[in-house]
């Protein structure tokens, strides 16, 4: 194990009887890097977490988790790692801060350490004011917060985050996602899986891309559109003027121009078009309306991989019902 | 392999919150307040009728436990009764609810066993029922001495404190069986109907299944049937199958310590009732020795189901 990965996983594979809900999985995690499991419901992100925390038997396969093993030594890994299981809870009829009060006492900080860290890491989470009040008042959004600020308040190196932005709507999924950030800038290693492809991409250095038990794909965002999309470039174009389609194919890289709409064209070239392309429609007196180049997106990425892989799906489709 | 760290490290922290909940909880405040009047209600019919029958008895202060009054039965039989219902009352959710509750992953995702858990779990249950069950005994002390009017000796206080460890003993039995469903079933309502159920089962009908099933065992022998004797084999099946109850147990614990002329808890030959003068109270002691079987017993059931709970939850996985 190198020094900068904080987690590294081998051939990691839970079995359920014949079922097999994992399926050989290895990846790393760098340190002070957010990893995003990411892939479809049951396609065996929990499971792997589970296994990396302890909390089921690994089948076969080894994981190390700060060079820790988690099987044999479950304290030492728990004592560095924060786990935000999906649908976090809390005791009800405690408030926030008596709740963070339990978790400290079984960590076992001491009381003065505690009350100065549980008051910090509510802070940082924006539910200061709340601290006083029951969990039982809290929406969801603040129940994932106060989880973060569990994290934060055990001094983890690794935050492991299941789910975290399920069920948020719009605005809490972007407070979430800014702490989640600011883990990393505070050297923190996050792990979060998630099946909402596009709200993790964002904060996402690298992802995998799990479906039946098995790691499709692995790397950068980018990295992945390059290797499933082609390589390519999307440039679409909404602009007037006769013969602009015929011009713009001249143009050196740009492999084909397709029309998908009145005055709209759309690119496709092995490099970024756009000042080219602008320059053409002016020269042609052409007004130009829209010029954007598509960004890879995993939903593209995740849609195209699968699409022309339908022997995965099936495997992906079977592990799900597996592991459900 | 060893594991690292102590296997109760958090037993404390964890105990110590178990115990408040419980203490603060409406169910707990709702239970004692059951257990308290029921007790004082049997209290009152025991003095009533202590007052009215009894002239000179030895042991006039456990009469206060022991004697009933139409229609109310005695203290004893309320305390049997009550005390399993308490403790399942406070175990059928220890370790679902926490399930139910989505808790169960985030504490032991912290640097603990799950042993600190459970044990932490059990051992506040059980601390809760002993706090109740103490003040109950004080409670009915300190009545018994101000409506009797007679200070109790030595003897019968150290019997019904016998009485109340064994009461706490017994309440332990139900508790890990609580605890034990509560691990199995993942629904809270499911785990107290089954534990319900096997304690009616256990207190209600399996005491009168036994003298069945005893006689298929052993069949009746016509020769003590035409005396009108009960043939000794059966008899000694029917106890033994009996016993596999802790209500059984626990009733013979407490005839044994409760009524100093108890000289056996099961069928005796005459022969070996010579030169016993009958009726004589027994030392303290000759009845500890006769309880002592049975407290042996229970203590063993309560260890065995919570060692049963105790190997599930360790394997079972915690997605939650």
């Amino acid at each position: 194990m190198t020094a900068e990965n904080v987690i590294e996983a081998k051939g990691l594979t839970k079995r359920y009887g014949r079922a097999v809900a994992v399926d050989h999985v290895s990846f790393a995690v760098g340190r002070g890097e957010i990893f995003g499991l990411l892939g479809p419901n049951g396609a065996g992100k929990t499971t792997t977490i589970l296994m990396m925390l302890g909390l089921t038997e690994i089948s076969a396969g080894e994981v190390r988790v700060l060079g820790f093993d988690p099987a044999r030594e479950p304290l030492s890994v728990k004592r560095r790692v924060g786990y935000l299981p999906d649908t976090v809870g809390f005791y009800d009829q405690l408030t926030a801060a008596d709740n963070l009060r339990y978790t400290a006492r079984l960590i076992g900080f001491k009381k003065a350490e505690r009350e100065t860290k549980i008051k910090d890491a509510l802070e940082r989470v924006g539910l200061a004011e709340f601290a006083e009040k029951r969990v039982s008042t809290f929406s969801r959004g603040m129940r994932q917060r106060l989880g973060l600020a569990e994290i934060l308040m055990k001094d983890a190196q690794i935050a492991i985050l299941d789910e975290p932005t399920s069920g948020l709507d719009p605005h809490a999924t972007a407070e979430l996602l800014a702490i989640i950030r600011s883990f990393k800038a505070a050297g923190v290693s996050v792990l979060l899986s998630s099946h909402l492809l596009e709200r993790v991409q964002s904060v996402c250095d690298r992802v995998a891309l799990f479906a039946g038990g098995k790691i499709a794909l692995i790397g950068s965002v980018a990295e992945l559109g390059r290797q499933v999309l082609g390589g390519g470039y999307v440039v679409d174009i909404e602009a007037d003027g006769a013969g602009l389609a015929e011009r713009l194919a001249l143009i050196p890289g740009v492999s084909g121009v397709e029309r998908t709409g009145i005055g709209k064209l759309r690119l496709h070239a092995d490099r970024d078009v756009r000042p080219e392309a602008a320059a053409e429609v002016v020269a042609m007196q052409g007004r130009l309306k829209y010029l954007g180049v598509q960004e890879p997106s995993l939903d593209a990425i995740y849609t195209r991989y699968f699409e022309t892989r339908p022997d995965e799906e099936m495997t992906m489709k079977e592990g799900a019902r597996h592991a459900a | 392999m060893r594991r690292e760290g102590s296997a109760f490290h958090g037993l404390g922290v964890v105990m110590l919150k178990e115990l408040s909940d419980h203490l603060t909880s409406v169910r707990m405040r709702v239970l004692e307040w059951l257990v308290v009047l029921v007790a004082l209600a049997a209290l009152y019919g025991a003095i009533q009728q202590i007052k009215d029958t009894t002239a000179e008895d030895p042991f006039l202060f456990l009469r206060l436990f022991t004697t009933s009054r139409d229609p109310l039965p005695s203290f004893v039989s309320f305390v049997s009764f009550l005390v399993p219902l308490m403790a399942i009352g406070l175990g059928f959710d220890a370790v679902n609810g926490e399930y139910n509750r989505r808790t169960l992953s985030r504490i032991l995702a912290q640097p603990i066993y799950r042993d600190a858990l459970l044990f932490g779990k059990f051992l506040a249950g059980l601390i809760t029922l002993a706090i109740s069950l103490i003040t109950l005994w004080l409670l009915v002390v300190g009545l018994g001495l101000l409506l009797v009017g007679i200070p109790p000796g030595a003897e019968e206080i150290g019997r019904s404190f016998l009485f109340l460890l064994a009461t706490i003993i017994y309440a332990g039995v139900w508790l890990a069986l609580a605890l034990l469903f509560s691990i199995v079933f993942r629904s809270a309502a499911t785990a107290a109907l089954v534990t319900l159920g096997i304690w009616l089962f256990v207190t209600f009908i399996w005491p009168v299944l036994a003298g069945a099933v005893a006689q298929i065992i052993v069949p009746l022998d016509p020769r003590y049937t035409a005396l009108g004797l009960p043939t000794p084999g059966t008899a000694q099946a029917e106890q033994i199958l009996a016993r596999l109850s802790p209500s059984t147990l626990f009733a013979e614990v407490v005839v044994a310590i409760l009524d100093p002329t108890t000289r056996s808890l099961g069928p005796i030959y005459l022969s070996q009732l010579q030169g016993a003068v009958l009726g004589a109270p027994l030392p303290i002691g000759e009845s500890i020795l006769i309880a002592w079987p049975q407290t042996v017993g229970m203590i063993a059931s309560a260890i065995l189901l919570f060692v049963i709970g105790y190997v599930t939850f360790q394997r079972q996985e915690v997605r939650a």
